[in-house]
């Protein structure tokens, strides 16, 4: 069994939903990452994303835009991202770490040798935003080789015969995006989301996190009603920006903790 | 008409789901693959609608100015001392160049969709300006995404769109240049994905763009060979046209791939020369990779960034290119050439004086290839060259190139 279904069984035992913070790796420095994962990870986080920069950051917000062009400023590439993981699996063996990038980089270095890479490496999820299942089978079967799981993203915009297509080829978990936009947009409406999530629920036997629109402690409680996953990024890369040192970013971290632990006692009936 | 070496149909390209060999495809995030599932029904259901086709006929003659003349060079023809070289004169076209071609056909395709609005990215401008004037034809509103160094570069097309009607959006990520303005602009569909088409003005993007604007440039080469076959009584030895993400190249190829004797040359920018990387020259120089929705050859380092690109006309200033201009280059149908930045302007400066007419910079470096060609071909062959645009817009930035201060 993968780190990710590890871990979400554990929570689900626990009545606990995820927390994913996202960061992009490198930003803001190459040397300040493995310590942020760590003190995101002593700060409630139970899996880590984090963004592989990339040139052109289509579906990225202007936040994360940022945070990936300070990262290529520092010469940041995929390997030098798969070595961070492996120096923070030094010292923690059993937080997963998914990472989130666009296909290009991938390409670059070949299939094959990036998932042998990655999982040497210790990555246990890999989202490649700019590919949808219809062209994932042979990244996917590189994947399955390994036993990395490929997550894949679900949209407001996802037909039935969409979902049921991620469904046959999404492990680990699935990512679905609150809204119709890019990163760091803040219009999500968690009744939406609600009546998407059960949908999906009814096609998919996998645990659902949301991304895209978790802003702060509200948004994320509200979210971990609805999911089993809150995944935040712009809100987090935002105080990076703002030179938010390790322990402040921790800080918010632990907040969107409390406020969704809060709210997960009293959704225990809910779902 | 089937190619007679290899009896394979060289137009049935791309595949249900978009693929040119390993080229092409869909690679956006998820948000987007139902609005292209959407906008790919509604495509093949009115590209076969007599309703649709007439209407489009009618605007591309009334309104466009259709067909565009087939103008033998022959002082420019003479001087070269080889074959004979036609014009394909997309530059008399309405708006100045044949990227209107491809926005009347979109733009008809978004109202039938019940779109209210528009958006697009542009290089040269020209692309913004024909989307620009669609949509204020149409009563649209009309956002058009430009690298701020494109503005800068363009500064003529940018008040165009603005007298048109249009919101022009400075992109100042990145290299601030088309590429830039193509991410902006999926950012902005994805947001606003229910009320909004994107017209993309390239035979690139995620499928079905790629089949789709080809479609509606095909008409330059359709119109090339009924006119070449009615001027010269044969078709032509070859075609030339400029390749950047190439619309007007492929549109003029397209009805003569299963032609087997006419030859086909894209020009791609040589920049600064291909030996010194600044260039934007992917087939050239380029590997296959995937950006803005589709496989295709590309200007990247080593670890799949995307390389930043030079080329003295903003139209040809893109790291990728059409997959279908890949999957040709592969196949040995196209050859893929480059002209450098000084070829392209003395180009300019050769067309203008010899005919009397002046290219756009793009359009100069099919003009340049044809300088180049011309010469080691007989006078009795022919070779047609697509004038994509004019160049008007471009006389500020030959001026400032010869230190000229108008």
């Amino acid at each position: 069994m993968s780190r990710i279904t590890n871990t979400f069984a554990e929570l689900r035992k626990r009545g606990r939903k995820a927390l994913i913070p996202f960061v992009v790796a490198g930003d803001p420095s190459p040397t300040e990452t493995v310590p942020l994962m760590h003190a995101l990870v002593q700060a409630g986080a139970d899996v880590l994303e984090l963004g592989v920069p990339f040139s052109d950051p289509m579906a990225d917000g202007p936040v994360i835009q940022r945070a990936s062009e300070r990262a290529l400023a520092q010469h940041v590439r995929l390997r030098d991202v798969l070595e961070m993981v492996q120096v923070f699996r030094q010292t923690d063996d059993h937080t997963p770490v998914v990472l989130m990038g666009y296909l290009n980089p991938v390409e670059a270095m070949g299939y094959q040798t990036f998932a042998r890479a990655a999982v040497v490496a210790g990555v246990d999820g890999v989202l490649t935003v700019d590919l949808p299942p219809e062209e994932s089978e042979y990244l996917v079967a590189a994947l399955h080789e390994v036993a990395i799981d490929p997550i894949f993203l679900l949209a407001p915009t996802s037909t039935p015969d969409r979902i049921a297509m991620i469904g046959k080829v999404a492990s680990g978990f699935v990512y679905y995006v609150s809204l119709k936009g890019v990163t760091g947009a803040a219009n999500l409406e968690i009744d939406t989301v609600n009546t998407k999530l059960a949908e999906v629920r009814r096609t998919i036997d996998l645990p659902i996190g949301v991304g895209f629109g978790v802003r702060d402690a509200p948004t994320a409680a509200a979210v971990a009603q609805v999911a089993d996953a809150v995944v935040v990024g712009s809100a987090l890369v935002s105080r990076i920006e703002q030179l938010a040192s390790i322990p402040e970013v921790a800080a918010f971290v632990a907040e969107l903790r409390a406020a969704m632990d809060g709210s997960g006692s009293s959704c225990a009936t809910v779902r | 008409m089937l190619n007679a070496n290899t009896l394979v149909d060289l137009c049935a390209m791309p595949d249900v789901r978009g693929h040119y060999g390993p080229y092409g495809g869909r690679f956006v995030a998820e948000t987007l693959m139902a609005p292209l599932e959407e906008l790919n029904a509604a495509y093949t259901r009115y590209r076969h609608d007599p309703a649709f086709q007439a209407e489009l006929d009618a605007d591309l003659a009334h309104y466009v100015g259709r067909p565009s003349p087939l103008y033998h060079a022959e002082r420019l023809s003479r001087e070269l001392g080889g074959a004979q070289i036609y014009l394909k004169r997309e530059d008399l076209n309405h708006t100045g160049a044949h990227k209107v071609n491809n926005t009347v056909g979109q733009a008809l395709l978004a109202k039938r969709m019940g779109k209210r609005r528009v958006i697009a990215e542009t290089g040269a401008g020209q692309h913004g300006v024909a989307t620009a004037t669609v949509a204020a034809r149409l009563g649209m509103e009309c956002v058009v995404y430009m690298g701020e160094e494109d503005i800068r570069r363009q500064a003529i097309n940018v008040y165009r769109m603005k007298l048109l009607g249009a919101t022009v959006v400075p992109v100042t990520s990145g290299s601030r240049t088309l590429k830039d303005a193509l991410n902006e602009a999926m950012r902005d569909w994805v947001t606003h994905v229910d009320d909004t088409f994107y017209i993309i003005g390239t035979v690139a993007g995620p499928h079905p763009y790629p089949a789709m604007v080809r479609d509606f440039q095909a008409i330059i080469g359709r119109e090339a060979r009924v006119q070449c076959l009615q001027q010269t009584g044969g078709l032509p030895n070859a075609l030339i046209a400029c390749v950047g993400g190439g619309s007007n190249a492929i549109g003029l190829f397209h009805p003569f791939l299963n032609d087997a004797s006419v030859a086909l040359y894209g020009v791609e920018a040589s920049g600064d020369g291909i030996s010194t990387g600044r260039h934007a020259a992917p087939l050239n120089a380029g590997r296959p990779g995937v950006l803005h929705g589709n496989r295709t050859y590309l200007m990247e380092d080593e670890d799949g960034q995307i390389l930043e690109t030079h080329s003295i006309s903003a139209g040809l200033d893109y790291p990728g290119v059409g997959p279908e201009h890949a999957w040709l280059k592969d196949i040995g149908r196209a050859l893929y050439v480059g002209a450098t930045d000084t070829e392209a302007l003395d180009a300019f400066h050769r067309l203008t004086r010899t005919e009397g007419i002046l290219p756009a910079l793009e359009s100069a470096h099919a003009i340049a290839y044809a300088i180049r060609f011309a010469p080691t071909l007989p006078p009795d062959q022919t070779i047609v060259v697509n004038l994509s645009g004019r160049g008007d817009k471009d006389i500020h930035t030959v001026a400032a190139h010869e230190g000229i201060t108008a």
